[in-house]
């Protein structure tokens, strides 16, 4: 008894020591660390929006005598075609834009990291044909494959991220699967295999806690490029259904106007890449957080 | 390797259009077609026999190199895919040679300064491209080179003018990558013996950099940009929209939208056979930059 309270209390301890460490090295990133606070200031205003803005009025609240005004203290971003405030609709977007990516890389993770265990793991035909699949998903475009999956499955916010989150999959699947396969023949998980440790066991705690810190590094990275995709997928009109304010859907309606209202486009392509930004440059700062071998490599 | 690929691609592509709610009939015979004359068109291109039998067929037809035809033109994919490929292929060319431009001086000089302001300065700048939307960015600069200043076309194809805008637009997507590549493997050639050796037999500083640490380092680099030309001849969807570039990813965006299955299955086939033969003369690439790897070559033709 006493010898099995031993042994986690020891990984607890380990492990905090090691977050400790790797908290410590992320906070001499300077590049990681501003990504880090814009992430934490747009996510205050996702939440901030929610209890602010009351959605009907200030976020699709159409308001026709105040459409198209160019950005000034009233409107500091300007208002769209029907009058909305375009900072009001921006700052709500970040909720769905930053929910459509964060659900949709979950997606992606749940499905790609059994996946990639499993074929790391057991390896052999399963292994080959989870790989083989794998591949063949990642040839086709993934806009393509989003496209061909929303138009298939009808427009909404869920169809939206299922297509976003699909075509992450294959990523996924190949980081855990490399990730899996060279800490399958560890020592610790042999002698885990010699305890008589069922085999969900050993990939539960002992195979996917070592293969966890690339599985944290692309998550963030594929975080930023699922923002992307949803919001290229909603500029060609298969996003979010139209008055929900999503930035790639917003960007689209200002296209419209670009001749004579080039602030419609400016602003929410704006906030699309600053958030990207700030989630590249948080993923790039724990991924030489995580593993120091690679500082400076990349 | 390729063949399985193309199988299960062909398999999941060929599905999914299918899946898509309406077909290709309803636009062929437009609002007023009576049920006779759809049942015409759905047996004239065989829509009217499972999925699994048309994909066998389909199959079958791809083992004797026929890709099929569109059932929107009639015209064979092939011959569709072909006369947009040219178009396809300037641009990714174009944005390859914009992306080494910016790319690769930015990496080396990230890497010669490693850990100085340039180094974070040039680091950010290439995260930046790719942190921006494409379509965005092409928008942008649509706005200001094409609308406000006047210099340069804001879409079509006609000459060289109308490729800038968007290679400039392809290519930053392209840069953060491959300034990466160039910067890290620069860094580990830096260190190197043989460097220093240079160096202190008073070879001037540039040459070092340019003859001795950038020649050696150019084989990762390579490797990027094969695989990053192979990605753009999938055609660059967004970018060829917002432009209307005539190219390879408008036909299968349309294809797509049309529900012609025929022309969207054999295009990503095509492209993927593409892909794979730039990938190929990627590594014969390597024989030519790289002397060992050519020595390897020559000794195993004995």
């Amino acid at each position: 008894m006493t010898e099995k309270k031993r042994v986690p209390a020891s990984r607890r301890y380990a492990k905090r020591s090691q977050t400790a460490e790797i908290w410590h090295r992320l906070c001499k990133n300077k590049g990681a660390m501003l990504g880090l606070l814009i992430m934490i200031v747009i996510v205050c205003i996702a939440i901030g929006a929610g209890f602010l803005l009351d959605y009907d009025k200030d976020v699709i609240g159409q308001n026709i005598s105040q459409r198209l005004q160019h950005p000034s203290w009233a409107h500091p971003m300007g208002t769209d075609a029907t009058g909305r405030d375009m900072m009001y609709r921006i700052f709500y977007g970040a909720r769905y834009s930053l929910s459509i990516g964060i659900i949709s890389v979950l997606i992606a993770l749940v499905i790609g990291v059994t996946l990639g265990v499993i074929a790391g793991y057991c390896g052999g035909v399963v292994g080959e044909i989870i790989m083989r699949g794998s591949d063949a998903v990642a040839a086709i475009p993934s806009i393509l494959m989003a496209i061909a999956i929303v138009s298939a499955f009808g427009q909404s916010m869920l169809n939206l991220m299922l297509a976003v989150g699909v075509t992450s999959v294959p990523q996924f699947i190949r980081i855990t699967h490399a990730a899996t396969l060279t800490v399958r023949n560890q020592e610790y998980v042999e002698a885990s295999r010699c305890l008589g440790l069922h085999q969900w066991q050993i990939i539960l705690f002992h195979v996917l806690p070592n293969c966890l810190s690339p599985i944290i590094v692309q998550t963030t990275l594929r975080v930023a490029s699922a923002i992307i995709s949803a919001s290229s997928l909603s500029f060609l009109g298969l996003g979010v259904p139209a008055p929900m304010p999503e930035w790639g859907g917003m960007l689209s309606a200002g296209r419209s106007y670009i001749r004579t209202h080039s602030y419609l486009t400016l602003f929410p392509g704006l906030a699309i890449m600053i958030t990207v930004l700030a989630l590249n440059l948080l993923g790039d700062g724990l991924r030489d957080a995580l593993d120091p071998k690679l500082k400076g490599k990349k | 390797m390729l063949i399985p690929v193309i199988l299960i691609t062909s398999f999941i592509v060929f599905f999914i259009i299918n899946l898509a709610p309406g077909d290709v009939v309803a636009q062929l015979t437009g609002g007023d077609a009576t049920q006779e004359e759809i049942a015409q068109v759905r047996a004239q291109l065989g829509l009217d026999q499972p999925i699994l039998i048309r994909y066998i067929k389909y199959l079958g037809g791809l083992l004797h190199g026929d890709l099929g035809t569109s059932y929107v033109t009639g015209r064979s994919v092939y011959a569709s895919y072909m006369e947009k490929l040219p178009a396809t292929l300037q641009l990714a060319l174009a944005s390859i040679f914009v992306s080494i431009l910016i790319s690769i001086p930015l990496g080396i000089s990230s890497a010669v300064h490693q850990g100085s302001i340039r180094d974070n300065v040039g680091m950010v700048a290439a995260l930046l491209g790719l942190s921006m939307p494409n379509f965005w960015l092409g928008l942008l600069l649509i706005i200001v080179f094409a609308l406000n200043l006047g210099w340069l076309p804001s879409g079509g194809s006609d000459g060289f003018k109308s490729i800038i805008l968007p290679a400039i637009t392809v290519g930053t997507g392209l840069t953060a990558m491959l300034t990466r590549t160039t910067r890290s493997s620069m860094l580990d050639v830096i260190r190197q013996d043989y460097l220093r050796t240079a160096r202190a037999k008073g070879v001037p500083e540039r040459l070092v950099i340019r003859k001795h640490a950038l020649k050696n380092a150019l084989i990762p680099v390579i490797t990027v940009i094969g695989t990053q030309l192979g990605s753009c001849l999938g055609g660059a969807i967004l970018t060829e929209t917002v432009f209307s570039w005539p190219g390879v990813g408008r036909l299968i965006l349309d294809a797509v939208n049309s529900r012609d299955i025929p022309m969207v299955t054999g295009c990503i086939v095509l492209k993927t056979i593409t892909i794979s033969i730039i990938l190929l003369i990627v590594d014969l690439l390597y024989a030519v930059v790289d002397p060992r790897i050519r020595a390897q070559y020559s000794k195993g033709g004995k």
